[in-house]
């Protein structure tokens, strides 16, 4: 069983994002970037498979700008075996993400492929389902519980009602949401060694695939301003207040 | 070119929150056709008919469309979205699985979570955790769209019922259906986005009551309460409760945050609430620079005196 996990370098969840004066972006200039967290839950999942003896390799992809290597580097570090990563500076839409790692699972060989359930830039939560329509296999998104048999895997799915169980056909695409794991830190000899696994670099055009952008950024701004409120020094006056003056009681 | 909204709903009834995505697809400036997909849904397509400004209902009606999954539901709306411009559904757990995968059959990218249609190919949605706004304009020949609820109101009834067409239900080839599904529905309050106000427990409500005990539950309301991640994380509330960037977005009349400090990834699923009001034993809590009304002290006897005096 191989598994591959696609991971993000995206800003640092702590960061507070300032819109760019140029209205057409954020400022990612000298910000703090991280992996995405839920990349991190995903590359965790993979190396527990691994380390229960139900997969034998844990290979990593990203697809990003030079510094995308350090994301890689993180998640070798906490174990995984080796990274691919498919270098441009081009804005990559997640259906030509999910293109590039078809292309990759295809080369590879891959059982199972973990992603985050969404990227904490873009929002856009797509990936993972368009990547595994692109492959023709079966997804399960938003995995709080994964539990790996014989041709098949099962997840358990946080959806809006409560959980939901569904078992896969393998090869499956799955995406992780926040309770899946914890994801563990690296620790100082793995980091040391993460430095010597090898990190495959790809371009987009050896992978045949056209990542032209379909849609146009036309500005970015900031959300509307919530104005400052009062501090209220009792309940009575709270109650006074939403009854007479907010009217919602 | 007509636009088809994909409709919310459990077999039996139609989810409110598709009346809301109705008001996002008739911004798209064409006639609306809705397509409920399932499996003995023939109930929720006559409820589907009367909702105003509909041009017809298609029903796609099979057994292995009885859990809306992803796989089967894809197929089927990329096959239906040829004759259309545009393709819409809600930004629930169902849509959000299955929309991106119909997307990506149709060479699609998809547009997610949108607040604001501006025209038929421009729309506003948030990143970043809604700390900043994107407008985009999409060049692809058909758009395919996730629509966030709370940022739309929900169309009204129409005066005539709309005409309901069976379509046919080709099984996916390369997806094997699922077997093994089970639902848990979780036992306490269930999520309910059109509630007017609710109380918000963070990691600090779970000392002594659970939220949902000492909920103050002001008229019109639906008792609920929705937990930021910690408590979730260590068993205290499933995601279906969780408000945020990952979680729930909600709009409510009043959001009472109860010991919640107020990090970016909560604001971002409550910060469009009409009122808000915090609650908090730190009177620098970042919470407090959204709220409208504030009060500084211990939910544990702010809570319980509240509950009693309303
Ligand atoms: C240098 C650069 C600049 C960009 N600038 C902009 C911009 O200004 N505006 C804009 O709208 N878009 C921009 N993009 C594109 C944006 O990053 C893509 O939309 C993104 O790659 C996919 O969206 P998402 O991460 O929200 O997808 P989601 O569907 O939310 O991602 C889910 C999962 O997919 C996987 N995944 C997604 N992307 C990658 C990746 N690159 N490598 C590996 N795994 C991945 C991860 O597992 C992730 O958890 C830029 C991209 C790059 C590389
Ligand atoms: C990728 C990612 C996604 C996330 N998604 C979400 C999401 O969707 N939704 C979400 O909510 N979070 C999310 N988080 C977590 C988020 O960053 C915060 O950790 C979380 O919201 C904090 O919850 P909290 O306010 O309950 O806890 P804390 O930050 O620990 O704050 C507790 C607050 O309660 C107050 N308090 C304690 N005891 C009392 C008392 N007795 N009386 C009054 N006040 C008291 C304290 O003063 C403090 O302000 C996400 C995090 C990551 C990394």
């Amino acid at each position: 069983m191989k598994i591959l996990v696609a991971v993000k370098r995206v800003v640092d969840p702590n960061v507070r994002v300032r819109v760019r004066p140029d209205g057409q972006g954020v400022e990612l200039t000298n910000v703090k970037m991280a992996m995405n967290p839920f990349d991190e839950i995903a590359v965790e999942e993979a190396l527990r498979l691994k380390e229960a003896g139900k997969a034998e390799e844990v290979v990593l992809v990203s697809i990003g700008p030079a510094q995308a290597n350090e994301t890689l580097r993180n998640g070798l570090a906490m174990g995984a075996d080796r990274g691919i990563h498919v270098q441009t500076d081009a804005r990559v839409e997640p259906l030509a993400v999910a293109k590039l790692l078809k292309a990759i699972a295809v080369e590879e060989a891959a059982d199972l492929m973990f992603l985050g359930k969404q990227a904490i830039d873009d929002d856009a939560n797509q990936t993972g389902q368009m990547l595994a329509a692109l492959l023709g296999w079966a997804q399960g998104t938003f995995a709080s519980r994964v539990e790996l048999g014989e041709g098949r895997v099962s997840v358990t799915r946080e959806v809006d009602g409560g959980l939901q169980t569904v078992s896969l056909k393998l090869p499956a695409v799955i995406t992780t949401d926040l309770r899946l794991n914890e994801p563990r830190y690296a620790s100082l000899p793995n980091i040391m060694k993460a430095k010597k696994k090898p990190i495959d670099v790809r371009t987009v055009e050896s992978l045949g695939v056209d990542i032209s952008p379909r849609h146009t950024v036309l500005s970015v701004t900031e959300p509307p301003a919530r104005k400052a409120g009062t501090l209220v020094a009792s309940v009575d006056e709270l109650l006074d207040r939403l009854r007479n003056e907010a009217g919602v009681l | 070119m007509a636009t088809l909204l994909i409709a919310e709903h459990d077999n039996t009834n139609l989810n409110e929150l598709t009346a809301r995505a109705l008001t996002a697809a008739r911004a798209m400036q064409s006639p609306v056709t809705l397509l409920v997909a399932g499996s003995n849904c023939q109930a929720v397509a006559e409820q589907a008919a009367g909702l105003g400004g509909i041009e017809r209902v298609l029903v796609a009606d099979a057994p292995h469309l009885a859990q809306q999954a992803a796989e089967p539901m894809g197929a089927l709306i990329a096959e239906l979205a040829q004759d259309f411009q545009a393709v819409l559904a809600v930004a629930s757990s169902t849509g959000k699985s299955v929309l991106p995968r119909a997307a990506a059959l149709l060479d699609v990218m998809q547009v997610s979570e949108v607040t604001k249609i501006v025209s038929p190919d421009t729309f506003v949605r948030p990143i970043y955790a809604g700390n900043a706004i994107e407008t985009i304009q999409s060049s692809d020949p058909i758009k395919v769209i996730t629509i966030r609820s709370s940022a739309f109101e929900p169309a009204g009834q129409g005066d005539a019922s709309a005409p309901i067409v069976a379509v046919p239900t080709p099984k996916t080839r390369h997806c094997r259906p699922l077997n093994a599904r089970n639902w848990r529905r979780r036992t306490g309050p269930i999520w309910d986005r059109r509630a007017s106000s609710f109380p918000g427990g963070g990691h600090s409500a779970r000392r002594k009551h659970s939220t949902s005990s000492s909920n103050p539950s002001p008229p019109n309301s639906v008792p609920l309460s929705a937990h930021p991640a910690p408590p979730s994380t260590s068993g205290y509330a499933g995601n279906e409760l969780q408000v945020g960037q990952t979680g729930k977005v909600v709009a409510p009349d009043l959001y009472i945050a109860c010991g919640i400090s107020g990090a970016i990834q909560h604001l971002a699923g409550m910060k469009d609430s009409r009122y808000i009001v915090a609650i908090n034993k730190d009177a620098d809590a970042p919470i407090f620079h959204v709220a409208d009304y504030g009060l500084v002290g211990d939910l544990f006897e702010i809570l319980p005196e509240l509950e009693s005096k309303l």
